[in-house]
């Protein structure tokens, strides 16, 4: 152990986030420093790049007031990690893992390294367990799986903050056996008052007690921004893959990471590829969220569900993109909804969920749920199909079954998507067969026969 | 001896003072815990390279030591079955997480081996000394590795040995002895030789209507699936892997999810293969480098799979090798490139990457092989375009090189209507070569039948631009017909469930008689609209329904069904005209 190991007088060169130091020290590529100023302030650091002469550290939080001569480095002699325990349940973190709220330390029972390790994708177990949140859009349409890393893609003034809250305290498991559940909540450069809106909702409804909170302010540094969700998910891993639990980690907003990601990479004088970003974003971000999963043997699970906003609505930025490829789906928020005052304003055409076909049907849910939901996308979107038509034509220039179509459109938005309540799946799946119910059969293709015969000919209930 | 000392690390890359001479592409082992490695620059007495594995803790000083040949994977009878790693080494033996520094060893399963020649034989480099014959896999060849021919001296008898054991001795005609077993070592990098390229001649079968009957890929040809994220990329890729009529799927994740690499694991053993009815798992080989790990692996794992794909198709077997995302790795081109403060080129990439993607799926081909036997290795390449803008540089390049071109489209994904290939944007240029295949299958009919689905879909596009000023009712019938028809193809015949245990697998016969329903819907129809019947009375036909669904709704093993429902529509519409002749009167 080389923990107490200092070098002072050694840097040379401090530039932006970046500090270099005369290389007297034997430390290797990633470890964390602690570099402490002449007044007695301790600073985060990372070993960024080593060569026969020089180190470069990474500072990870602000470097204003550090100087050359008189700043001491420690050398931690290993790569960043934070300690956990169980009594980390109902604590308050900033962005870098110090408590935040009054209590006394976490009493520490394994260290574990903030970047993780890769799980085996040999090792992953399949996700199947459905997760009823309670949101219609989600549930019928998109279901979450235990496991899943699902995010929802937002826009600066959407309530994606209410949503994620109620997808965190009505989120259930059917059937036996359901297990204990835990809540990450990792606030990534959120305003203060947003991140305090959360913590009070936690406290309020008693959901705290069984939640972990990351807080890093937009007032912290970006380097730390880098830092919150990985602290997050290391208590999220720790939760789930040492004590079983089902852990939900909620990232909010993976925007202001990926700046902070910009903002970074620009200090370290990178090649730029879209938009500013690193080239390696797709890379950096996938070392996020592919801390989703369950894996074989281990009864616990984390499910993810990142909270984006993308830049001027725009889907194509780089941050929704790169994100879209690596996570299992996504969810998207639509300012036109919420202006028709629709609550949760899901849009649901560009909405998906990969492991919906894992999690749902025979044996799942109910054998009838994923042709339902085949039977809604594929008739909602003729309906946004025919909007077009009719924006230019006119409601009068249409056939009739398309005016029908149109009708459906409004329905489905204000009956299915719109809800003040929570539903069960078994409520949404009758809104979503009485909806049919306006429509032709002869245009009921993705149904067969005897879904027809039960459910729309006849009234019975699912 | 250390034969380099690090004096450089950054990222993946590093630098280190070489003692002694190292060659471009050689590998190499870092560190204590021995990570790989591969040089990539050489400068006087400086190497340059790039590690496949995470290089925390890695410090100036630490040893470096050649392997004296460059990045080479193990090939065996060993590997059908089985997960591995971007370098080929297996992940089952892994534990719950993926370590540093282990190594490509398979384990000591032994394998029957049977020799087919003795000992005096001369044998060629690539030929074939033996058979392997696993209890759960079909039977494959023993090679002698495609860079070694000479006299047998030594072979062994019939009986179960590792895939390490010398099984045969051969002097090389120089005298020297070279001692060989089931399995050998190719570099990545270095295409297996081949006797002849041959043309394309059948098509790699599909069992998917819209690929096989529309854009179908020729044996041995090479496909590029472009599309945006949701697009279902993964989910036809996943489809392909399972119901093609390979003998052989390598199906490389290449910086793709973990949860779907599971999926592939979880699903593939329980599925048959259509063909021989043995489970699926048995012919594939997965290579699995997800997003999370190390990047420059990444790079390699398109090679390995490559290579593997090659070995098999040198015993003379049909591979099919499915890259899921090519643009993953063009991403890990860029990323090291970056690091080495290349010039960057178009959208960051560095310039050779179109070379390399040329050399990639210049790999692909349908060959005689150097033990006489014909095989074939089939690329399909999916790529993820930033924002499904098709314009960027990796869809182009990868454009240029492949023969197939099956473009996923956004809006036929949102309205979960998959495979989501759109049609006006594909195109196959082995069509012309595989009307062979389908007047063989008893459709002489297909090239025509063909174009004019995609007549009728162009057609459709051009008047629906046009309804959307004019209104839909304003259309004379004919145009309404023309959108009727093209609907009905795109609904009945395109649209195919991966999901139904009917319809995800169309066999020829199938799509044969699928295609004639329709054609004969579209001559029908069209005679009734000739007559004066309304579109909207044939739209409403009770059979109409039974048209739609038929592909969910009539199982293989019930193709006479075809017939009737083909009675059925002529019996339909002949009512039809007889009411219209009778109101007319």
């Amino acid at each position: 152990m080389r923990a107490n190991i200092y070098a002072q007088g050694a840097a040379t060169r401090l530039e932006g986030p970046l500090l270099f130091l005369k290389r007297t020290i034997d430390a290797g590529l990633n470890e964390a420093v602690e570099i402490e100023d002449s007044d007695g302030n301790i600073r985060l650091g990372r070993i960024a790049a080593i060569d026969d002469d020089q180190l470069t550290i990474e500072v990870l939080e602000s470097t204003s007031g550090l100087d050359l001569s008189d700043t001491r480095i420690r050398f931690r002699g290993e790569p960043l990690t934070f300690a956990v325990g169980p009594d980390i349940l109902g604590r308050v973190f900033d962005g870098v893992g110090r408590v935040k709220d009054s209590g006394p330390p976490i009493s520490a029972v394994s260290n574990l390294r903030i970047d993780g390790l890769t799980i085996n994708p040999a090792a992953r177990a399949m996700p199947r367990d459905f997760i009823e949140t309670g949101v219609s859009t989600i549930d019928l349409m998109n279901s979450l799986v235990r496991g899943q890393k699902l995010p929802i893609f937002s826009g600066a003034g959407l309530p994606h903050d209410s949503l994620a809250i109620q997808i965190a305290h009505q989120s259930r498991i059917r059937g036996s056996g359901t297990g204990e559940f835990a809540l990450v909540f990792a606030a990534i450069g959120v305003p203060y008052d947003t991140a305090e809106r959360f913590r009070s909702s936690m406290e309020q409804s008693g959901a705290l007690e069984h939640s972990v909170l990351f807080l890093n302010l937009a007032s912290d540094s970006s380097t730390q921004r880098l830092l919150c969700p990985r602290y997050a998910l290391t208590v999220g891993e720790y939760l789930a893959f040492v004590e079983g639990k089902h852990v939900l980690v909620i990232l909010t907003d993976m925007t202001n990471y990926c700046e902070a990601l910009r903002e970074v990479s620009a200090s370290h004088g990178e090649v730029p590829s879209r938009k500013g970003f690193p080239g390696y974003m797709y890379s950096d971000l996938a070392t996020i969220y592919e801390r989703a999963g369950s894996v074989e043997g281990v009864s616990g699970s984390l499910t993810q569900l990142p909270i984006l906003t993308m830049p001027s609505d725009d889907i194509t930025n780089p941050i929704p993109d790169l994100t879209g490829y690596i996570t299992e789906g996504q969810i998207v928020l639509d300012r036109e909804l919420d202006r028709a005052d629709i609550y949760p304003p899901v849009k649901v055409l560009p909405s998906l969920s990969r492991l919906m076909k894992d999690g749902t049907g025979e044996g799942f849910t109910h054998a009838d749920h994923p042709p339902l939901a085949n039977q809604l996308y594929a008739a909602y979107s003729r309906a946004n199909h025919v909007r077009v038509l009719a924006s230019v034509v006119g409601r009068e220039g249409l056939s009739d079954i398309d005016q029908l179509f149109l009708d459906f459109g409004d329905l489905f938005e204000k009956e299915l998507v719109n809800q003040s309540s929570t539903r069960t799946l078994e409520e949404t799946m009758d809104i979503g067969w009485s909806l049919l119910r306006h429509l032709p059969v002869s245009e009921l293709n993705r149904l067969n026969d005897e879904q027809i015969e039960h459910y729309i000919k006849g009234s019975a209930k699912p | 001896m250390t034969d380099a000392f690090i004096n450089w690390i950054s990222g993946p890359v590093l630098r280190a003072k070489a003692n002694k001479s190292f060659r471009i592409n050689e590998a190499v082992l870092v560190g204590e815990k021995k990570l790989l490695g591969e040089v990539i620059r050489l400068d006087h007495d400086e190497i340059v390279v790039q590690v496949y594995e995470d290089t925390t803790g890695l410090r100036p000083g630490d040893p470096l030591n050649g392997t004296r040949s460059e990045l080479s994977i193990r090939l065996g009878p060993g590997l059908l079955g089985n997960i591995y790693d971007g370098l080929l080494r297996p992940l089952d033996t892994q534990g719950r997480y993926v370590e540093t520094g282990f190594d490509q060893k398979r384990g000591d399963q032994t394998y029957p081996f049977t020799p087919s020649l003795k000992i005096g034989d001369s044998v060629k480099p690539g030929a074939v000394f033996g058979s392997v014959q696993r209890s759960d896999a079909r039977s494959q060849r023993a090679l002698v590795p495609p860079n070694l021919e000479g006299e047998i001296v030594e072979l062994a008898e019939t009986g179960c040995y590792t895939e390490d054991q010398v099984v045969c001795t051969i002097k090389r005609p120089d005298g020297e002895l070279h001692e060989i077993s089931l399995s050998h070592r190719w570099p990545v990098r270095k295409p297996r030789p081949v006797t002849t390229r041959l043309p394309v001649e059948g098509p790699l079968f599909t069992g998917q209507r819209i690929l096989d009957s529309i854009f179908p890929l020729g044996c041995g040809g090479r496909a590029a699936m472009p599309g945006g994220f949701g697009t279902g990329k993964t989910v036809l890729q996943e489809t392909l892997a399972k119901w093609c009529d390979a003998d052989v799927i390598i199906y490389v994740g290449c910086g793709e999810r973990g949860n779907e690499m599971a999926g592939v694991l979880h699903e593939f053993p329980g599925l048959e293969d259509p063909l021989t009815g043995r489970p699926l798992m048995e012919r594939t080989v997965i290579i699995a480098n997800t997003s999370n790990m190390p990047v420059a692996a990444r790079e390699a794992s398109i090679y390995t799979a490559v290579t593997v794909g090659e070995y098999f198709r040198d015993q003379g077997m049909r591979v099919a090798l499915m890259a899921d995302s090519t643009s993953r790795w063009a991403e890990a081109l860029r990323e090291v490139s970056g690091r080495l403060g290349e010039l960057p080129s178009e959208a960051g990439y560095p310039a050779y990457i179109s070379s390399r993607l040329a050399d990639f799926y210049e790999r692909a081909a349908h060959v005689k092989t150097l033990c006489g036997q014909e095989g074939s290795l089939s690329i399909i390449g999916a790529v993820s375009p930033p924002s499904a803008d098709f314009s960027e540089p990796v869809t182009t390049h990868t454009k240029r090189y492949t023969r197939c071109f099956w473009a996923l489209d956004a809006s036929r994904a949102q309205a979960r209507f998959y495979p989501a290939v759109h049609p006006l944007l594909s195109y196959s240029q082995d069509s012309d070569v595989l009307a062979d295949f389908w007047n063989q299958q008893g459709n002489p009919q297909w090239p025509k039948q063909r174009r004019r689905f995609l007549t009728l879909i162009e057609e459709q596009s051009r008047l629906e631009r046009m309804a959307r000023i004019v209104g839909k009712d304003a259309l004379p019938p004919r145009q309404q017909h023309i959108l009727l028809c093209a609907e009905l193809i795109n609904e009945a015949f395109l649209r195919q469930s991966a999901y139904s245990p009917i319809d995800r697998f169309c066999s020829p016969a199938k799509q044969i008689a699928m295609m004639r329903i329709i054609i004969n819907f579209i001559s029908l129809s069209e005679a009734a609209v000739n007559e004066g019947v309304s579109v909207e009375r044939i739209n409403d036909l009770p059979v109409m329904r039974r048209i739609r669904r038929m592909g969910e709704e009539i199982a293989e093993n019930q193709l006479d069904d075809f017939k009737e429902l083909m009675r059925n529509m002529e019996a339909e519409f002949t009512h039809l005209s007889e009411g219209v002749i009778s109101n007319a009167s």
